[in-house]
C-alpha cells in the first residue's frame, strides 16, 4: 500500500493553508487529493473582491487569495493530485480515491486532514411549492456557470435568501446586465454579512425583504415568475400578502451544508449544530489523528479565518506525525448557551494545549448591546461587550492556556450572551 | 418522414408504451413510438410511487386485478433479463382501529382472490416487530411478500432500450395532432409531419383520452388525478423496510411511506383530481398533507431531510378500470387507457397482452432473432473494488466523479448520452445514471454535465434543456 505521512482531502484554501502549515513544521511526506481540475475550491469562482483583509492586510479577490496560497505550496513543492475523489477513508487512516490515471488505489496516512469544504441547500431541501422548471439556481450553482464557464443564467431575477453568496450574485448579475428584482429573505435578519447588503444591494437599489419567503414557482418549461409572501413569527406564509414578480430566474442562497458524507463514513461524533464533526483544541476528530479544518468542519463567513484556522490543524497533524508519546491530560468540554449556537472546538486538553486556543462560534439571532461571557464550571472568567452580534457574522474568544492554572478540577467551559443591564 | 407506413404506431413512450413496443418487436411488424416529449418516460412513468404492488387491491374479475398479478409475477425474470433495480421488499398495510378491522379482511380475501400469493394478516406487534418505526396505533395489518419496488426509470428505459435493440423506432419530440381512419389503416398527423399506419396503439397516459376520441364515437374521459411526494435522503432511506401503506379510501390507497430501490425514502402520493392534464406543480397544502398523514403510519419521519419533492398525474379513466383492448368502433385502434395504479406493477403484463391480441388480429409470426436481453448501465460505485479499479483502467473516464453524491462518473454519463436511445436533456441523464439525483441535487455537478452533454452531442451549451425544449439552462445574450 501506498504511505504517507499526511494526506489532506481538499485543495481548497483550508487544504492549501494546512499543507503549508503542516511542511512548515517539518513534515516532509505530504499529499492533497483535490476533486475539481485546479487548486484553490470555490475561492476560483468568488471573482469580487473582499478577500484577505486580515490575512494579507490587502484586498485581493477570490483567484488572488486563492493564488497567494497556491503559490506558497508550490514553493514548498508539495505534492498533488487533481481530478481526484476520495471515495472512503477508513477509521485507520486508510484512504482509498479514484482518478483517470491510477483508477483506485488506497493510501495508508499517518494523518489525515479533512478540508472538502460545504455545498449550497438545494430547491428541494427548501420544500418550495411549485413548478420544476429550468431556471431554478442555488447562488454558487450560477456563479460557476457565469464566473467559470461564462454562461449568462438568467436576465430577471428573484433571489431567495440573504447569504453572502446570494449577496454577491445580486451585484454579479445587475453588472451584467440582469435585472435583479427582489432578495427575500426567511428570517426577520440578512444571513449575510453586513457589507455585503451595503456593497451589493443597497448600492444598486435592490431590495432586500426581511421576513419573506417563495410560496410558489410559475413556469412549466422556464421559471415564469415567483410568487413571494411575508411569514409570521412561525416563518409561515402570512394568506393576503402574496406578491408575484414576473422573472426567468430564481437564484437560492439559503445556507451552507458541511461536506461531511467521508466523515459520517468513518463513523466519527458529528455536531447536530454545525454539520461538521466534533473537534477537539487541536482540530482532532474522534479519530485520533484525523484533523478537520474550513467549512467542513463549520461554514466560516471569511476565508481568513478559514486559512488561520486550517494553518492550525495543519500543525497539530505534524505535530502528531512527529511525537513520539502523548500523554493525555485533563480534558474539559465547551459549550454555547443563551444565543451562542455552538463552539468549535467542542473539548479541550488544557494539559496539553498551546498557549492560545481560538475558539470560534456563531449567535442565533441578531442582538444589540449584549456581552460575550465565558465560564470556567459556573465561574465568570471574561466578558466582552459587543454593540451587534449577527448570526451572519462569526464571533471569536481566545482562551489562554495560564487561565486554567487556577482551575486544576476544571470540567466545563460554557460561553453565552448576556444582556448589558 | 412523411409517407412513412408502419404495421403499427405506438403513442406514448412511457412504460405502457414502451412494454407494449417491446413485446410488438417480438414480432414480425415495422413499428414506431411517438413521444411528444425529447425522451421515454416523460410523463405519469416519471413521477409516481415506484412500487410493484402484489395485487390485493383490485376488485376480483377486473383487468386491474389480472395483469396487476401477472405484472408483479413477471418482474424477477424481466430485471434480470433487462438489468434494471427491483426489489421485492414486502407490502405492509395498516388498518388503525377495530371498526375497520373487516375492510382489512376484505382486502386479505380480495388478495387471495385475485391470487396473490402468501397474503397474511398480522397483529400490532407483530407488524411492529417486522418494522420497528410503525406507529402504536396500528391495531392489525395485511403483509404482502410479493409487494415490491422498482426504480420507473430504469424499468421504462430498459423496456425502451430493448424494444429500440429489437428494430422498434422512436421518434421524440413528436406530438400527436390529429389521427383519421384510411382504407391501409391511420394517417397519424403529427408536429414532424404525417406518419402511416396499420395499427395504432394508444398509450398516451393522461392524454389517452384525447387520442381515443380523435377516431371513436364511444367517448372516454380521462381525469389527471394528481399526486404529491417527498423524497428523503439516503441517511433516512433505512427508516422502514417494507412499503407501509394504510388502508384504502375513496382516492386511492392513501399515502404510503417507503424506501426507494436507491435507498432513499419516498413518502406520498396525495390524490386531488384536476382539469389541467400539466400542471404537475407541488403545493404548500399538498406537501404538509403528504407529511402529516404518513406520520399516521410511521413515527419519526426525519423531514429535516427532504431533499426534493415532486408530483405526477394517474390518468384515472371515469369507468375506474383499465381499458385495454380494440376500440369498439374503429378496428385496428388499440387502447393502452386508464391506467393509473397499478400501471407500473401491470406493464409488463399489459404489454403481453396487448401486443398478443395485435399480432393475432394482424396473423403475424413471432421473429427468431429477437434479443430478449439487455445490458444495463454499469454502476461503477457499486462494483467490487478490484472490478472498479479494473473497469477505470479499460476506461479511464470512469474514474473521474461528477457526481459527488450519488458518486456518477463522467463514464457513466457518457453512456446515458451515447447508448441507444441516448440522454439529449439533463433529466434524460439524471433518469438513466442518477446524476444530480443526491442530496445537493445537481449543485455542483449541473455545470459539469452540460459540459459532457454538449461535448458528445455537439448541443450548444446555451441550446441545453433540462427537459423538453422551453427549458433552457442558460439565458444567452439575446
Amino acid at each position: 500500500m501506498i504511505q504517507h505521512d499526511i494526506v489532506i482531502i481538499g485543495g481548497g484554501p483550508a487544504g492549501l493553508a494546512a499543507a503549508v502549515a503542516a511542511r512548515k513544521a517539518g513534515v516532509q511526506d505530504i499529499l492533497i487529493l483535490e476533486r475539481d481540475g485546479v487548486l484553490g475550491g470555490i475561492l476560483n469562482q468568488c471573482i469580487h473582491n473582499g478577500f484577505g483583509l486580515h490575512t494579507f492586510k490587502e484586498e485581493l479577490t477570490g483567484p488572488e487569495y486563492a493564488a497567494r496560497f497556491i503559490e506558497m505550496a508550490k514553493e514548498e513543492n508539495i505534492p498533488y493530485k487533481l481530478n481526484t475523489m476520495v471515495i472512503d477513508i477508513s477509521k485507520d487512516r486508510e484512504v482509498a480515491f479514484i482518478n483517470k490515471e491510477e483508477g483506485l488505489q488506497v493510501i495508508k496516512a499517518g494523518a489525515v486532514i479533512l478540508a472538502m469544504g460545504c455545498r449550497e441547500r438545494p430547491r428541494g431541501a427548501l420544500n418550495i411549492p411549485g413548478y420544476r422548471p429550468a431556471g431554478i439556481y442555488s447562488a454558487g450553482t450560477a456563479q460557476r456557470l457565469m464566473n467559470m464557464e461564462g454562461y449568462m443564467v438568467g436576465k430577471e431575477v428573484v433571489i431567495l435568501g440573504s447569504g453572502d453568496i446570494g449577496l454577491i450574485m445580486a451585484r454579479r448579475m445587475t453588472l451584467e446586465g440582469a435585472t435583479v428584482k427582489v432578495v427575500a429573505e426567511l428570517m426577520p435578519y440578512s444571513g449575510g454579512l453586513k457589507r455585503n447588503i451595503v456593497q451589493c444591494l443597497d448600492d444598486f437599489n435592490i431590495p432586500l425583504k426581511l421576513s419573506h419567503t417563495v410560496v410558489n414557482i410559475h413556469g412549466k418549461e422556464r421559471v415564469t415568475g415567483i410568487t413571494i409572501a411575508e411569514v409570521g413569527p412561525d416563518r409561515k406564509p402570512v394568506p393576503g400578502t402574496e406578491e408575484y414578480y414576473s422573472c426567468d430566474t430564481l437564484l437560492l442562497s439559503c445556507g451552507l451544508i458541511p461536506e461531511n458524507e467521508l466523515t459520517r463514513g468513518m463513523g466519527v461524533a458529528m455536531n447536530p449544530v454545525t454539520s461538521g464533526p466534533m473537534v477537539n483544541d487541536k482540530l482532532e476528530t474522534g479519530t485520533e489523528g484525523v484533523f478537520a479544518c474550513g467549512n467542513v468542519l463549520h461554514v466560516h463567513d471569511l476565508v481568513d479565518y478559514v486559512s488561520e484556522e486550517a494553518t492550525l490543524a495543519g500543525k497539530d497533524a505534524a505535530a502528531f506525525v512527529n511525537q513520539t508519546e502523548k500523554v493525555a491530560g485533563r480534558v474539559v468540554t465547551l459549550t454555547g448557551e443563551n444565543g451562542v449556537r455552538y463552539t468549535v472546538p467542542q473539548s479541550m486538553d488544557i494539559d496539553n494545549m498551546n498557549p492560545l486556543v481560538t475558539v470560534r462560534f456563531r449567535v442565533g439571532d441578531v442582538y444589540k448591546d449584549r456581552s460575550i461571557c465565558v465560564y470556567y464550571d459556573g465561574k465568570l472568567i471574561s466578558k466582552m461587550k459587543k454593540k451587534v452580534l449577527a448570526p451572519g457574522e462569526m464571533e471569536q474568544v481566545i482562551l489562554k492556556k495560564e487561565s486554567f492554572e487556577e482551575y486544576p478540577e476544571l470540567k466545563e467551559i460554557v460561553i453565552r450572551t448576556e444582556e448589558e443591564k | 418522414m412523411i409517407g412513412n407506413m408502419y404495421d403499427v404506431t405506438v403513442i406514448g413512450g412511457g412504460v405502457i408504451g414502451s412494454a407494449i413496443a417491446r413485446e410488438l418487436s417480438k414480432y414480425q411488424m415495422n413499428i414506431c413510438v411517438l413521444e411528444k416529449e425529447e425522451d421515454v418516460c416523460s410523463g405519469t412513468s416519471k413521477a409516481n410511487s415506484a412500487i410493484v404492488h402484489a395485487g390485493y387491491d383490485a376488485m376480483p374479475g377486473t383487468l386491474k386485478a389480472k395483469l396487476n398479478v401477472e405484472g408483479n409475477a413477471m418482474m424477477d425474470q424481466l430485471s434480470k433479463d433487462l438489468e434494471f433495480d427491483f426489489k421485492r421488499n414486502t407490502s405492509i398495510v395498516l388498518c388503525f382501529s377495530e371498526e375497520d378491522r373487516p375492510n382489512l379482511v376484505k382486502l386479505y380475501e380480495r388478495g387471495v382472490a385475485n391470487g396473490v400469493p402468501g397474503v397474511k394478516i398480522l397483529n400490532g406487534d407483530e407488524v411492529r416487530e417486522l418494522e420497528p418505526n410503525v406507529s402504536k396505533t396500528v391495531v392489525a395489518a395485511l403483509l404482502a411478500p410479493t409487494g415490491g419496488i422498482v426504480c420507473p426509470f430504469g424499468l421504462t428505459i430498459a423496456l425502451a432500450e430493448n424494444a429500440c435493440e429489437n428494430g422498434v423506432e422512436f421518434k421524440f419530440n413528436t406530438e400527436v395532432k390529429n389521427i383519421a381512419k384510411t382504407d391501409e389503416g391511420f394517417s397519424v398527423e403529427t408536429n414532424q409531419g404525417t406518419i402511416r399506419s396499420k395499427y395504432i396503439v394508444n398509450a398516451a397516459g393522461v392524454y389517452a383520452d384525447v387520442m381515443h376520441n380523435m377516431v371513436s364515437s364511444k367517448k372516454l374521459h380521462i381525469v389527471p388525478r394528481r399526486g404529491e411526494y417527498c423524497l428523503l435522503d439516503k441517511e433516512a432511506g433505512k427508516h422502514v423496510s417494507a412499503t407501509i401503506f394504510q388502508l384504502p379510501g375513496k382516492y386511492g390507497k392513501g399515502i404510503l411511506v417507503t424506501p426507494t430501490v436507491h435507498g432513499n425514502l419516498l413518502v406520498g402520493p396525495t390524490a386531488v383530481d384536476q382539469d389541467d392534464k400539466e400542471n404537475t406543480a407541488t403545493t404548500a397544502e399538498g406537501l404538509a398533507e403528504a407529511c402529516e398523514k404518513a406520520t399516521l403510519s410511521v413515527d419519526g419521519v426525519p423531514f429535516r431531510q427532504v431533499i426534493t419533492s415532486f408530483s405526477g398525474l394517474r390518468a384515472h379513466e371515469d369507468g375506474d378500470e383499465f381499458i385495454i383492448g380494440e376500440a369498439e368502433d374503429a378496428p385496428g385502434f388499440f387502447d393502452a387507457a386508464g391506467i393509473e395504479s397499478p400501471g407500473l406493477s401491470s406493464a409488463p403484463a399489459i404489454g403481453v397482452y396487448l401486443a398478443e391480441m395485435i399480432a393475432n388480429k394482424a396473423v403475424v409470426s413471432k421473429k427468431a432473432e429477437f434479443k430478449a436481453t439487455r445490458k444495463g448501465f454499469v454502476k461503477a460505485a457499486s462494483l467490487p473494488v478490484e472490478e472498479r479499479a479494473e473497469l477505470i483502467k479499460e476506461r479511464p473516464d470512469y474514474g473521474t466523479i461528477i457526481c459527488r453524491c450519488e458518486n456518477i462518473s463522467e463514464g457513466e454519463i457518457v453512456d446515458a448520452i451515447n447508448r441507444p436511445l441516448g440522454a439529449r436533456s439533463m433529466d434524460a441523464i439524471k433518469r438513466r445514471v442518477r446524476q444530480g439525483m443526491g442530496r445537493c441535487q445537481g449543485g455542483f455537478c449541473t455545470p459539469k454535465a452540460m459540459e459532457i452533454l454538449s461535448r458528445e452531442t455537439g448541443i450548444k451549451m446555451e441550446e441545453i434543456c433540462k427537459n423538453r425544449k422551453g427549458s433552457e439552462l442558460i439565458k444567452g445574450e439575446e
